[in-house]
């Protein structure tokens, strides 16, 4: 029976059934369990087919109505209505009857018609925002915060929105690269924030398709004007950075006022203005080169000054000298001469090449061996 | 309740029609749409069309009646739309490239015109786009680079809009504004730009280093200079004394025991050893 069931060809029919032939095998059988409502049978084989069928006891499928479905479910429910399969039409869970034996329904909708109406006619508008009321579409008035009351939708519509708190735009979005012209035909990445705020709410509401990204749009083409307007290092050094923001924003101001959009623009800064990436290490070397020239024009300042103490000191001693030697010059010049000689002369090899008629002769080996004992033999030599 | 709809059946069904009737009678037009009542292919009226100088609450808007099923009503958008106009390259008089990103702002102004002409908004903001791109780039290729940049963008956008917006009137439109969005250099302008950059900070930077230098060795002759002074001050006041005193010091160090010391010869008569022979 399996075998003949698979329609991938089982081992009884092997290959050579065709698939469309297995296929009616299969209905075939479906068609007999069915009738049979063998309950082991069908609920191991069958089992996939309608998981809708309790397995067992159940009636076969003949059609599919609405109130068959309803019926076979309905045991299966937890305190579904009392009947059984096949007791009495649909069971809906009911309400329960108003004493004159009808239903509470129509009543129970009409309840929450009027509740949905007085709801939508009452409306608490906060602290920061304001709406606009529109009757038919025809604008009625604009309500403040707190309690309001309005005709019941569909009448009258009411579009709330947040006026004062300020919307912060990001331009660019993300930590991407925007880079801008700057008048020397530079570029510099820009980003900047935008806050505005609606102050009229009304114009904001009817005068543009997209106010938001109205706001947008305005802040980019007033940002690359000024922009365009100052060199690179003024944008990068920020010395234009509050005029260009001041700019911006009374450029922003008189565009969106000009388009009546109802947008207030409380200021716009900007958040970084930075050389390309591509051209960064370059800008870095600059720095690294003033860091430099710094120091070296210090390296020379401390350089000058010890030059200078050292002057004064040497200047200060022949003074010193100087004076004593006003005293009693030939005394202490020859003091001095001596005292020198004494030091020079006792402590050096010394050489005397002066005899004419003698080859001055520079005892080179005797210099190297010397200078390889590193001894203090520090007898006195004569070359002649 | 089977019985009021039993007794009443009649009564009911006629509502229900009368209902649908004025319910498809009925055309609610918000403050932001202007709506054009097409009979049998013929504009017959305009409710809330735009007007400058009506305020909002006294304009058109609100419930308006047409014949149903003879009166086709189209809705067009009150307020300002905008065209974008894809990048476009521009190139200035002085053979410069610049891609340009713009917009427009428009409003219909006569949606009679405009349903006549053009039929839908999508449709005017097709057609206006090939004229924006064209007219910009007309009006910015009589300008220099620099130009372009700076102040006279003002006066280009004025030209554009104009332009623009004698093109737009023949769709019932009316251009408020036409603004320059981006303006970028395109690819190959985008590299040389960067080398460009390179190279002026590289200059930059080899300026300040030549700068520090230059004033490092001002610093350090200033200084030798002042030192200068103060010897010849002090030195001045007996030069003979001054030559005699300074060879003392000089000899101590000259010849002051030195194990690596050099061996260097020098004759009697130098003039270094002039006090070897008289003090």
């Amino acid at each position: 029976m399996s075998g003949r069931r698979s329609p991938w060809g089982g081992s009884d029919k092997g290959g050579e059934g065709p698939s469309d032939e297995s296929g009616k095998d299969g209905e075939d059988n479906d068609g007999d369990s069915g009738s049979e409502g063998d309950g082991d049978r069908s609920g191991d084989k069958r089992g996939p087919r309608n998981p809708w069928l309790p397995s067992g006891s159940t009636p076969p499928r003949r059609s599919a109505s609405i109130e068959d479905i309803f019926r076979t479910r309905d045991p299966r429910r937890p305190g579904g209505g009392s009947g059984g399969p096949g007791g009495g039409g649909g069971n809906f869970p009911r309400l329960p009857q108003r004493p004159d034996g009808k239903s509470w329904l129509p009543l129970g909708i009409g309840a929450a018609v009027v509740a949905l109406l007085a709801l939508s006619s009452v409306h608490m508008i906060g602290p920061k925002e304001q709406a606009v009321v529109t009757l038919f579409g025809k604008y009625a008035r604009t309500i403040d915060s707190g309690v309001n009351f309005t005709l019941p939708w569909p009448i009258e519509q009411v579009d709330v929105e947040d006026v004062r708190t300020f919307t912060v735009d990001s331009i660019p979005e993300g930590e991407a690269e925007k880079l801008m012209l700057t008048s020397d035909k530079n570029l510099v990445d820009l980003s900047y924030l935008v806050r505005w705020n609606i102050k009229n709410l009304v114009n904001y509401k009817f005068r543009l398709t997209d106010p938001k990204e109205s706001v947008r749009e305005v802040a980019e083409a007033a940002m690359r004007a000024s922009i365009a307007q100052i060199s690179l290092n003024d944008a990068l050094s920020g010395a234009g950075r509050a005029q260009v923001e001041q700019d911006v924003r009374e450029r922003m101001q008189r565009i969106l006022d000009y388009y009546k959009a109802g947008v207030a623009v409380q200021g716009v800064e900007i958040k970084k203005a930075d050389p390309p990436s591509k051209v960064v290490t370059a800008f870095q070397q600059v720095t690294v080169a003033q860091q430099e020239a710094e120091r070296d024009r210090s390296e020379a300042r401390a350089w000058a000054q010890q030059l200078l103490a050292r002057a004064q000191g040497d200047a200060e001693a022949f003074d010193k000298v100087y004076q004593q030697y006003k005293l009693a010059p030939e005394v202490t010049k020859r003091r001095m001469y001596y005292e020198t000689m004494e030091r020079v002369l006792r402590d050096n090899d010394t050489v005397v090449a002066e005899a004419k008629g003698v080859t001055p002769y520079l005892p080179l080996s005797e210099v190297k061996r010397r200078a390889a004992d590193a001894a203090p033999d520090a007898a006195a030599k004569g070359g002649q | 309740m089977s019985n009021v709809w039993q007794d009443y059946k009649a009564f009911w069904i006629g509502a229900g029609v009368i209902l649908v009737a004025i319910l498809m009678s009925m055309i609610v037009v918000p403050e932001s749409e202007q709506a054009v009542v097409i009979r049998t292919g013929k504009p017959i009226a305009v409710y809330n069309g735009y007007d400058p100088k009506a305020a909002f609450g006294q304009t058109g808007a609100g419930v308006h009646f047409r014949i149903p099923l003879v009166d086709k009503v189209q809705r067009i958008d009150k307020r300002l739309l905008s065209v974008d106009m894809e990048q476009q390259q521009v190139l200035s008089t002085d053979q410069d490239r610049l891609i340009v990103d713009a917009y427009a702002r428009y409003r219909i102004i006569d949606p009679i015109k405009m349903v006549e002409t053009a039929g839908t908004t999508e449709r005017v903001t097709q057609q206006l786009e090939p004229i924006l791109s064209s007219v910009l780039r007309q009006e910015l290729g009589k300008r220099t680079f620099q130009s372009l940049l700076t102040a006279e963008r003002g006066k280009a956008m004025e030209n554009i809009r104009d332009g623009l917006d004698r093109e737009a009137r023949e769709y019932g439109a009316q251009v408020v504004d036409v603004r320059i969005k981006r303006a970028d250099l395109p690819e190959g302008a985008l590299a040389s730009a960067f080398t460009r950059m390179e190279a002026a900070r590289q200059e930059e930077a080899k300026t300040i280093t030549a700068k520090g230098q230059k004033d490092a060795q001002i610093i350090r002759a200033g200084a030798e200079g002042q030192a200068a002074k103060i010897y010849a001050d002090s030195f001045g006041q007996d030069p003979g004394f001054y030559d005699f005193y300074r060879a003392m010091q000089s000899y101590d160090v000259s010849f002051a025991k030195n194990e690596d010391a050099k061996t260097i010869l020098l004759g009697s008569d130098n003039a270094y050893l002039k006090h070897f022979k008289e003090p």
